[in-house]
């Protein structure tokens, strides 16, 4: 499955954990870091030097030019300042005023050129404009996110409601097509901002806006809400997962399944999930269950997800743990109390929530 | 000298002035100062209505707003000077980046200039005062009020935490429920009604209160900007003073404007805000370039060049500075036809701007500098206005901008404008104009320090900032993950911004050395060519013993400049007298003929009673006192009434011609 889900994980870095850990927890851990071998391991939002889809590339090109032309004019017009204030002057008495008429040819032609480089200018980003706003083809898949404080519904919608997979943080999207993102929000304004395959959008509550994205290479790129949004601004990042088509069927399939485990009578299991049921299902949804809260992320298929609370924590046993407990102090603000728990409690937690893979 | 030209059409009004000389101890000298100094004591002290004072006070109060926001800056870049980083909670960061947001941009880079304008139009225009003296000590008292206004709640750890722009539905009742962000809304209404008194002043003021003879191609460009900023405040604060008491309706009185769950609309704030954003940006930058454009040739030994050319520009850059707001929102879901439209004009925005650049460098490349402190300033002014600018450039092509949109590469461009554009001007111009406002020199050495440490430690502050933007930082987070390769970047800017600090306190010392040690300074010390340096340092408090008559562009260059605007002989020595209680002439709005005697009202307490009076009102709807409200209301009428009540002493002017004036 981690496999499938990152292809370029060497089997030597994983074998050492697997015992001890799921699948997800060691594929996290042996990734020293979320971005991947195309990524490089610094600054994965780095959208000046990297662009994985067509819908970022012309921008970033288009970034190149402007910047570099902006070093070139800066050095330009500094070296004209350099030499206007150090040239060599005949020795003046500073009595003496020089003229007012005169010097106009600078401002005619500097001001000539600049005119002449900004109307090009204009023209290019238009250009590129156009060429990032709309998809090359109409997107086959549709994909809503809502923005909540603080962190991403994520919403595969099918005409059969039994078939709408939702998850949370984690957008799986097909390699080489388009994806059409329907955006909105259900608290305040967020904005969606995935840089290495596209520019930001607002989510604005009331509104549906869109853009599209597409990854030319299987991988796993950064994303980041780009829009102040409250004390978890901070803390509020996602990950697309980019996978063949056939990986994306398969993730999809596997996404729309609903829990079946039914625990044994007395089992911690069992107590585990009546615990469950009890304190997170207000909230949580866990499809197959009595479940089925609304406000919070959707936990059907929670340890498919390599991250917890939006980029926050890699998604093991103990660090879930640790969010369940302590998430005020994590992630100060978040709408997830931080809840009390016994021992007991904690272990049984623990078993229920390892069976929602 | 020419006489009135138009006369009072009632004969009893009719007057001609005397025309003479008035030296310094003469009979009619004194006789001025003591018809125009403000009583000595508190009493005097609150009912001043001098321009200089007030224009001081606004400088004065502005800096320690400067200094309030940048300690504030210091302690969120300790908090982002490495990741996960814990010396704030999440809100105090919020808190902090917020107030630091109001503070520089609405209590320090409008005010700073307002405190310059008022203090140096009127002796640049060559009159008395401003128009509306007391309206003028009115206006700052409620910018004081207001800036106090704003912190009250900060202390209490309730400051507002929506960032400047406060959008809703983050700063609406549902999401912020404490008294910070109606604190912000209602002492933005109430900032709004000193900015917009104040403009009104300084456009009737440039219209009415020039010397004889100084026509309109003859003003210093500070005035063109200072004209061109406050003609646009008063287009545009409505509608931000509108969007804040909307938002303050939303919160406390239940109305919907903005509220999604019954039919209103988030984006609304939105357009609201950036329409008057971004003129106001340009209003801070504007008279502060003006700066630059005045005092930058004094050091070059010559005059501008392309005067013309770059008063134009000024007013050109806020002509299509109101096409632009939405290159804000560029990322906001709004069709790509009128993105191409915002779009293009933010391009073509910077032309006016490239004609300020190259009228600089030609000046100096014409001129022979003179390396005093001031000219460092404007010097490096040039090239951090220039990184600001093309910084600006590229957020304006759309598809970058939805990449560079809400990362630290905006934060980087609005530091080099706002304080590349406003601060280093207005460092330069203390500077320069120190010995005319205290009579004493700045300390040279400790300023040369000054410069160099502000301007190595601004740049290498913030030029990362545009790295961080580059590699992904969205601004206004309050901490990093080590993972996101911003380490080096921000530990690198926290660095450069304490040493811009220093930089800020070495020239503060300056201040304090220069205040009591500095060497005393003539009327001239610059050897300038503008009005304000034929008077003493300081000034006398009735300016101009005699109104000067204004024969060229460069009255104190005019022995040595034997042609263009330089030509014509200005008479400084003689002129009106105009002595019969506070007067000074008003002239044609264009050709600045003498058209008027102007009748000016006393010192009054009733500008600060009224300010007073208003921002207690205010203070009455914040806390829901409604009675109090009321009755402040009141009072502040009752204080107009007194403020406004006719005087005969004032009534020397005909009736029909701007008997308005009269009693403000």
């Amino acid at each position: 499955m981690e496999q499938r889900f990152h292809p370029r994980i060497a089997p030597e870095n994983m074998g050492q954990s697997l015992s001890v850990l799921r699948p997800a927890a060691a594929l996290a851990l042996a990734l020293p870091s979320p971005v991947n071998a195309a990524q490089a391991a610094e600054a994965p939002l780095n959208y000046f030097m990297r662009s994985y889809g067509p819908a970022s590339e012309p921008t970033m090109y288009l970034g190149w030019v402007l910047a570099g032309l902006s070093v070139i004019i800066m050095l330009i017009i500094s070296l004209l300042l350099i030499v206007a204030l150090l040239r060599n002057r005949p020795s003046m008495d500073m009595r003496m005023i020089g003229p007012e008429s005169g010097g106009l040819r600078w401002i005619y032609i500097g001001t000539g050129i600049s005119t002449f480089i900004l109307f090009g200018l204009v023209i290019y980003s238009l250009l590129v404009l156009d060429a990032v706003a709309k998809p090359p083809s109409t997107p086959a898949i549709t994909v809503t996110v809502t923005g909540y404080d603080w962190w991403w519904r994520i919403e595969y919608e099918h005409d059969d409601p039994e078939q709408t997979v939702t998850t949370a943080n984690e957008l799986h999207i097909p390699v080489g097509e388009p994806v059409l993102i329907r955006l909105k929000s259900a608290d305040v304004i967020h904005a969606f901002w995935v840089p290495t395959l596209a520019g930001k959008t607002q989510m604005i509550p009331g509104l549906i806006n869109q853009q599209w994205i597409q990854a030319d290479s299987p991988g796993i790129y950064a994303g980041q809400c780009a829009q102040f949004c409250g004390a978890g601004h901070a803390r509020m990042s996602l990950e697309v997962v980019a996978e063949s088509a056939e990986d994306f069927e398969r993730w999809r399939n596997a996404q729309r399944r609903p829990v079946s485990s039914p625990f044994r009578p007395g089992s911690t299991g069992e107590f585990g999930q009546r615990l469950f049921m009890d304190r997170c299902g207000g909230c949580h949804a866990v499809r197959g269950t009595d479940a089925a809260g609304r406000h919070a992320p959707d936990l059907t298929h929670l340890n498919s997800r390599r991250w917890l609370a939006a980029g926050l924590l890699l998604n093991t046993p103990e660090d879930l743990m640790n969010w369940i407990v302590n998430a005020q102090r994590l992630k100060p603000g978040s709408r997830m109390p931080s809840i009390a728990l016994s021992e007991t409690e904690k272990s049984a937690l623990s078993t229920y929530l390892s069976t929602l893979d | 000298m020419s006489a009135i030209t138009r006369p009072p059409s009632d004969s009893r009004l009719r007057r001609s002035p005397d025309i003479g000389q008035a030296p310094v101890g003469s009979d009619a000298e004194i006789r001025l100062a003591e018809i125009w100094e403000s009583l000595p004591g508190w009493k005097g002290w609150l009912s001043t209505v001098d321009h200089k004072v007030i224009g001081l006070r606004y400088i004065v109060t502005a800096f320690v707003f400067l200094l309030i926001g940048g300690m504030e800056a210091l302690i969120m870049r300790l908090q982002l000077a490495g990741p996960n980083l814990t010396l704030l909670t999440p809100e105090q960061y919020n808190q902090l980046f917020t107030m630091h947001g109001v503070t520089m941009i609405f209590l320090y880079a409008l005010p700073i200039l307002s405190g310059f304008s008022n203090y140096l139009w009127p002796l640049m225009l060559g009159s008395r005062d401003m128009t509306f003296p007391r309206l003028n000590a009115l206006s700052y008292w409620i910018f004081l009020f207001a800036g106090i206004f704003m912190y009250a709640s900060f202390p209490l750890g309730q400051a507002p935490n929506a960032g400047w722009f406060n959008y809703v539905p983050y700063s609406g009742p549902i999401y912020n429920t404490g008294p910070n962000i109606d604190v912000f809304a209602l002492g933005m209404v109430l900032l709004g009604v000193s900015t917009t008194v104040g403009s009104v002043n300084f456009v009737v003021t440039l219209f009415k209160m020039r010397a004889p003879g100084m026509t309109i191609n003859r003003v210093p460009i500070l005035v063109w900007g200072t004209l061109t900023a406050s003609v646009a405040n008063l287009l545009v604060i409505p509608s931000v003073s509108l969007a804040f008491f909307l938002l303050w309706l939303d919160r406390q009185v239940g109305t919907h404007f903005f509220d999604v769950a019954n039919g209103g609309k988030p984006l609304l704030w939105q357009h609201l805000f950036w329409i008057f954003g971004h003129p106001w940006v340009y209003a801070i930058v504007l008279p502060a370039m003006g700066i630059v454009s005045d005092a930058l040739p004094t050091f070059c030994r010559r005059p501008l060049v392309g005067y013309a050319w770059v008063a134009l520009a000024t007013m050109a850059t806020m002509l299509v500075g109101f096409e632009v707001w939405i290159h804000h929102m560029f990322a906001t879901g709004l069709p790509a036809v009128a993105l191409s439209i915002f779009g293009a004009a933010s391009f073509v925005i910077s032309i006016p701007s490239a004609v300020a650049v190259f009228a600089w460098i030609a000046t100096i490349w014409l001129g022979t500098p003179v390396f005093k402190t001031p000219f460092l300033f404007f010097a490096g002014f040039v090239i951090l206005f220039v990184i600001g600018g093309l910084s600006g450039v590229m957020t304006a092509a759309v598809p970058l901008d939805w990449q560079l949109n809400e990362t630290y590469f905006i934060v980087a461009h609005l530091h080099y404008v706002l304080l590349g554009i406003n601060v280093f001007p207005v460092v330069g111009g203390i500077y320069y104009w120190f010995p005319k406002f205290t009579g004493r020199m700045m300390d040279e050495k400790i300023g040369k320090w000054s410069f160099w440490v502000m301007f190595i430690g601004f740049n290498a502050g913030f030029f990362p900032m545009h790295l961080a933007g580059l590699l992904g930082m969205p601004r206004r987070i309050y901490t990093y993950s080590s993972r996101m390769g911003w380490d080096t970047v921000n530990l690198i800017t926290s660095i450069g911004s304490f040493v811009f600090a220093i930089g800020v306190l070495i020239f503060l010392v300056n201040v304090a050395v220069s205040l009591r040690r500095g060497t005393r300074a003539g009327s001239n010390p610059w050897d300038a060519a503008t009005l304000e340096w034929s008077v003493p340092s300081p000034p006398p408090a009735y300016n101009f013993a005699v109104i000067p008559h204004i024969a060229s562009r460069h009255p104190l260059w005019e022995d040595r400049l034997n042609e263009g605007e330089g030509t014509g002989q200005s008479s400084l020595e003689k002129g009106y007298l105009l002595m019969e209680g506070r007067e000074t002439i008003g002239t044609s709005p264009i050709d600045a003929t003498p058209e008027i005697i102007l009748k000016m009202p006393g010192d009054s307490a009733t500008p600060f009673f009224v300010g007073l009076f208003l921002s207690l009102a205010f203070a009455g709807m914040l806390l829901h006192w409604w009675s109090f409200t009321g009755l402040m209301i009141l009072s502040c009428i009752i204080a107009l009434m007194v403020w406004m009540w006719p005087e005969k002493a004032l009534a020397q002017r005909s009736p029909t011609d701007s008997s308005r004036e009269a009693h403000v």
